[in-house]
């Protein structure tokens, strides 16, 4: 009992900061410290958000955007873990592609947004490719290392015990792996939103980003600071996600068990 | 009566009754026939000759570097040797049946105590078959409460029993084991050679024991093998009835033989 509401003590903990910083923020906008063309006070921003709510356009950009997001992520997620398991897995594979892969790896991403909009426009593929690119070196490189980070020793020891090729990427290579793979999760979910938002505020004519630079062209500066809090919360949901999701598959490490 | 001698006299009749059967067929477990393994043009083994009795336990020494992991790599079949051969008493069946215990335990750290011990049964049991050995390997190795725990929280000790576990799982006929308690403390290390001898008393395998401890080998070992430069440089016999007493005088005396050998000096 005792231990339960010690630790939603200290959950609770972390929320304080953010809490007071919100207090204070308030109190600066009404004592006029904050001028409201500079920073809406967060009542304004939470109007903002109630109206958009009940005309339903907040919704309807939140699940364009998500959409987005992780279609992208489905494609460049997959094509990345598809090749990082080959080049881990196979010296030919690796050799054939790995050079390739790094060599377009050094051109941020982001720069390539002139080109995507002269290849697609302003459409729905401009937005998936540049964030399935995104997704994709995070997701390669962290299956690549996982899988030659794995444990020789232990790879030859299911040899020992018989092991066919299967099970032994079922059994021991792939849960070796796998801390790896979750980190690079971890860090393409960032890379998703970031690529999400950039494409959307430079080119869209939907979604979150648009709404933001709607609002810009109208100086509606709550809707503007709404969109920012908004992707900034569907970060978090994401990383919260995939934790919790790492969580449950690593309850084997160490690193998971004290908690 | 106490427990102690109650198994004292198990072992005692066991043992009497394993020295008559060898005696009597002396079938042969496995030969090293001319055995030499190079790697480039390093020699690590020349020319090695060696046949182990079915049931043995034969203790292997040499020092660091001398080529016991590899006489023993070379015997569960992980390495090929450069010129020679080994021959197995049934070479099917004896090739699979060998099972290798490392000086680190080598557990999947993903998979609980049980599902470890599981491995060791890879394409010889299936479905609830296989829950049913380990859980009662593990009880004989005295995990039988740990099967759901993670590797991680375990000691040392108990961590290279659910090795030991893992390979005799599938009884295999021949065990090799390379300084598996190498690495542990030296209580829980006389704990474990009594466990290993106990198992071994029961379970009838022939046991190849990789070694850098001398008392370890004359307390365990029927027979005593010293390499030294890729060559067989002694092959001594312990007929020293079992239980054996750790440090008894007569122990002494074989344990001194081969430390004369190991630092070549000459027994007056
Ligand atoms: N795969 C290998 N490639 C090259 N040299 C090896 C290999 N395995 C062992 N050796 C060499 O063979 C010698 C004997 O090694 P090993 O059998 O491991 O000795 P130990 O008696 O200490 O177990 C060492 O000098 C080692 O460097
Ligand atoms: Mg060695």
């Amino acid at each position: 009992m005792s231990r339960a509401l010690q630790s939603i003590g200290r959950s609770a903990i972390g929320w304080l900061l953010p809490a007071l910083l919100l207090v204070g923020w308030e109190i600066a906008s009404r004592a006029g410290v904050i001028s409201a063309n500079v920073l809406p006070a967060p009542s304004a921003v939470g109007a903002a958000f109630w109206k958009l709510l009940l005309s339903g356009e907040l919704l309807e950009n939140i699940r364009i955007s998500t959409l987005r997001a992780l279609s992208g992520f489905a494609v460049g997620g997959a094509i990345g873990f598809g090749l990082g398991l080959a080049n881990g897995l196979s010296a030919l594979s690796r050799g054939l592609t790995d050079t390739t892969i790094q060599m377009i790896r050094n051109i941020p991403h982001l720069a390539l947004i002139p080109l995507v909009i002269l290849w697609f426009g302003i459409d729905e593929e401009a937005k998936l490719f540049l964030v399935a690119l995104g997704v994709f070196f995070p997701i390669y490189i962290n299956t690549l290392l996982g899988i030659q980070g794995v444990d020789p020793q232990l790879v030859e020891m299911g040899r020992i015990y018989g092991m066919s090729r299967s099970q032994l990427f079922v059994r021991v290579i792939l849960p070796g792996a796998l801390p790896s793979i979750f980190v690079g999760l971890r860090y393409a979910l960032g890379i998703m939103w970031l690529t999400l938002i950039v494409a959307e505020t430079i080119s869209a004519s939907s979604g979150l980003g648009y709404m933001a630079m709607q609002a810009r062209e109208f100086l509606l500066i709550d809707v503007v600071v709404l969109s920012i809090l908004i992707y900034a919360l569907l970060g978090k949901l994401a990383d919260t996600l995939a934790r919790y999701l790492e969580r449950l598959c690593l309850q084997w490490h160490p690193a998971f068990q004290n908690a | 009566m106490t427990a102690a001698t109650i198994t004292a006299r198990q072992s005692f009749t066991e043992t009497t009754a394993r020295a008559t059967v060898t005696a009597q067929e002396r079938k042969i477990a496995f030969s090293f026939r001319n055995v030499t393994k190079r790697f480039g043009d390093k020699t690590v083994l020349q020319g090695v000759d060696l046949d182990v009795h079915d049931g043995q336990f034969v203790a292997v020494i040499g020092k660091s570097g001398c080529g016991k992991s590899t006489l023993l790599r070379l015997l569960a079949g992980l390495d090929k040797p450069t010129s020679g051969e080994l021959v197995h008493a049934d070479e099917t069946k004896d090739q699979k049946r060998t099972r290798i215990m490392f000086q680190e335990p080598r557990l999947l750290p993903w998979a609980r105590v049980g599902a470890n011990v599981d491995v060791g049964l890879t394409g010889i049991a299936k479905g609830v078959e296989v829950r049913k050995k380990s859980l009662d390997i593990l009880a004989e190795v005295g995990l039988a409460d740990r099967s759901e725990e993670w590797p991680s929280v375990l000691s040392g000790g108990q961590r290279q029993r659910v090795a030991l576990a893992r390979a005799l799982v599938g009884h295999p006929s021949i065990l090799a084991l390379d300084e598996p308690l190498g690495a542990l403390d030296a209580l829980t290390r006389i704990e474990m050679q009594q466990l290993l001898e106990r198992i071994w008393l029961s379970k009838k395998f022939t046991a190849v024991l990789v070694t850098h401890d001398v008392a370890e080998a004359v307390a365990l070992a029927d027979r005593v093998v010293v390499i030294d430069s890729g060559r067989i440089a002694l092959d001594l016999p312990i007929p020293v009835e079992r239980p054996r007493r750790h440090a008894s005088p007569e122990l002494a005396f074989f344990e001194r033989q081969i430390l004369d050998q190991l630092y070549k000096q000459k027994t007056p």
